[in-house]
């Protein structure tokens, strides 16, 4: 029980510096939107609704990389994550509170850019959506290793996009198809799949990457 | 440890020598052309070992990193280095080759529509960020662990992307070129286990060799630090 | 270009691939002997300043 209980006191700890100082849910916003609004005019003219959903998956992508950068670069540099891990709770709590957070905020930002998504370009049915939020998990749960990672080493926010890019490739597949194929339960399926597979995976190897010595 | 890990290599070098020999004499002159594609047909037997050739690397990294992770043995990992290094090698061969037969058969360098292609793109950029994540890292043992994770990741994408591609042809290509003929007759079959069975025995030399030159550097700095 | 020659292409990478291989070995094997020539070195210029300072017994006891 007392696991949840870190998990979510981690939580609530970036919440609440976020809900303080305030500035990664707004850029997240701001980037989505601009994104956005980028894309219109990089659409040739003529270009069917199907290249605004990949173009849509584009965005979120960066987003989620802009929003887990902040996530860990602060913790970074004030020492913070080393302080957590010399806690005596399960370091992997570190990253379900992490992936949570990151999550939160992600799914904030969509809560905006969706609607303007429908707006400015193409409607979005409930198997979309339901990719959003699947791949939404995927990105968060990945990323958050991969930022962990590169945290402890230089050019960090450069590291970053290039660990988390590939991987974020089946989850694209899988959002794009979710969006605009009839057959979208395929989609939805690997969404799925990717999430349990690399979900469990990040959780169980987030502890080997963060303690320095051998244990 | 250097000197046995060495003592073996050349005879395999010689085995790989013969059996690269004879693959090359079965594939280029033995071997029946195809009916249906020609001559650039051929390039099936050298390309498609080096693509398993890559997998099997890859493979062997992530087990040594497994072992790492597990056992904690420090060797580990840098014999999950330089599996992934030959992996990525074979890789980038396998991409050239593939594009080479992807002009000689379609008239095209590359094609979205060959699954193996694209899989090999994706793995390509997520082993090279591998190396980005080592040369970034202090050496140590969170750099052994974090690139041992990485290197776990990578198997299990393999299977996941190749999925991933798989559904996303009918997203892009609906209308898909047929690919290779499965249908191979025996000699065909036969010739390309020659060609497998050399260029995986190829990359498990050159593995040792890189290996044993590795752990020659580190014994050298050894005793450099050993002498005042 | 032929259908041949894209053929020989191919396998013709894949060897260049493999000499290229072989010399970026024998340039580390360049290395690696130019390093063990300097331990060499190293390691005569001390046998050769024990022998000139017999003082350093202690030293010697305390390195064995």
């Amino acid at each position: 029980m007392t696991y949840l209980a870190d998990v979510a006191a981690l939580t609530r700890k970036d919440l609440r510096v976020e809900l303080r100082a305030g500035d990664t849910l707004p850029a997240m916003l701001l980037f989505v939107l601009s994104t956005l609004v980028v894309f219109h005019f990089a659409l040739p003219e003529g270009t069917g609704d199907e290249a605004a959903y990949g173009l849509l998956w584009v965005a979120i992508v960066f987003a989620a990389l802009l929003g887990l950068a902040r996530a860990w670069v602060p913790e970074q540099e004030h020492g913070v994550l080393d302080g957590l891990v010399l806690a005596p709770s399960d370091r992997s709590a570190i990253w379900l509170g992490k992936t949570l957070a990151t999550l939160a905020f992600l799914a904030a930002a969509q809560v905006v850019a969706l609607p303007a998504f429908i707006l400015f370009f193409a409607p979005l049915d409930l198997t979309a959506i339901a990719g959003v939020l699947l791949a939404d998990i995927g990105i968060c749960a990945v990323g958050s290793l991969m930022a962990a990672m590169a945290s402890a080493g230089r050019s960090r926010e450069l590291l970053l996009p290039l660990l988390v890019l590939p991987l974020a490739i089946p989850l694209i597949v899988g959002g794009v198809g979710a969006a605009i194929s009839p057959e979208s339960e395929r989609y939805l399926l690997l969404l799925a799949l990717y999430d349990g597979v690399f979900a469990v995976l990040s959780w169980a190897s987030f502890e080997y990457v963060v303690t320095e010595h051998s244990s | 440890m250097s000197t046995s890990a060495i003592r073996s290599v050349p005879g395999l070098a010689l085995l790989t020598a013969g059996l690269m020999g004879s693959a090359l004499v079965l594939a280029l002159i033995v071997v029946p052309e195809d009916a249906d594609q020609g001559i650039s047909q051929r390039i099936f037997y050298i390309h498609v070992p080096i693509a398993l050739t890559a997998y099997f690397c890859f493979g062997l990294g992530a087990w040594k990193a497994l072992l790492l992770l597990w056992r904690g043995e420090e060797r580990h990992d840098l014999e999950s280095y330089v599996a992934i290094h030959q992996g990525t090698i074979f890789g980038a061969l396998t991409l050239i080759t593939g594009s080479i037969w992807a002009k000689a058969s379609w008239g095209r360098w590359w094609l979205w529509s060959e699954d193996q292609l694209v899989l090999f793109l994706v793995l390509f950029l997520f082993y090279c960020a591998y190396f980005m994540l080592r040369f970034s890292l202090e050496d140590g043992p969170r750099r052994a662990r974090s690139s041992a994770v990485y290197a776990l990741f990578g198997v299990v994408l393999i299977p996941v992307s190749f999925l991933a591609i798989r559904l996303a042809e009918d997203l892009i290509h609906p209308t898909v070129f047929t690919r290779d003929g499965p249908q191979m007759s025996g000699s065909m079959f036969a010739t390309f286990c020659v060609a497998w069975g050399a260029v995986t025995l190829l990359a498990y030399v050159l593995y040792r060799v890189e290996l044993a030159g590795k752990r020659l550097d580190a014994d050298l700095r050894d005793l450099r630090e050993a002498l005042p | 270009m032929s259908q041949g020659q894209y053929v020989a292409a191919a396998y013709g990478v894949v060897f260049a691939f493999v000499l290229v291989y072989v010399a970026i070995i024998a340039a580390k094997l360049v290395r690696l002997q130019r390093e063990t020539a300097e331990l060499l070195e190293l390691v005569r210029r001390k046998d050769a300043a024990a022998r000139r300072d017999p003082a350093p017994v202690v030293e010697a006891r305390s390195e064995a």
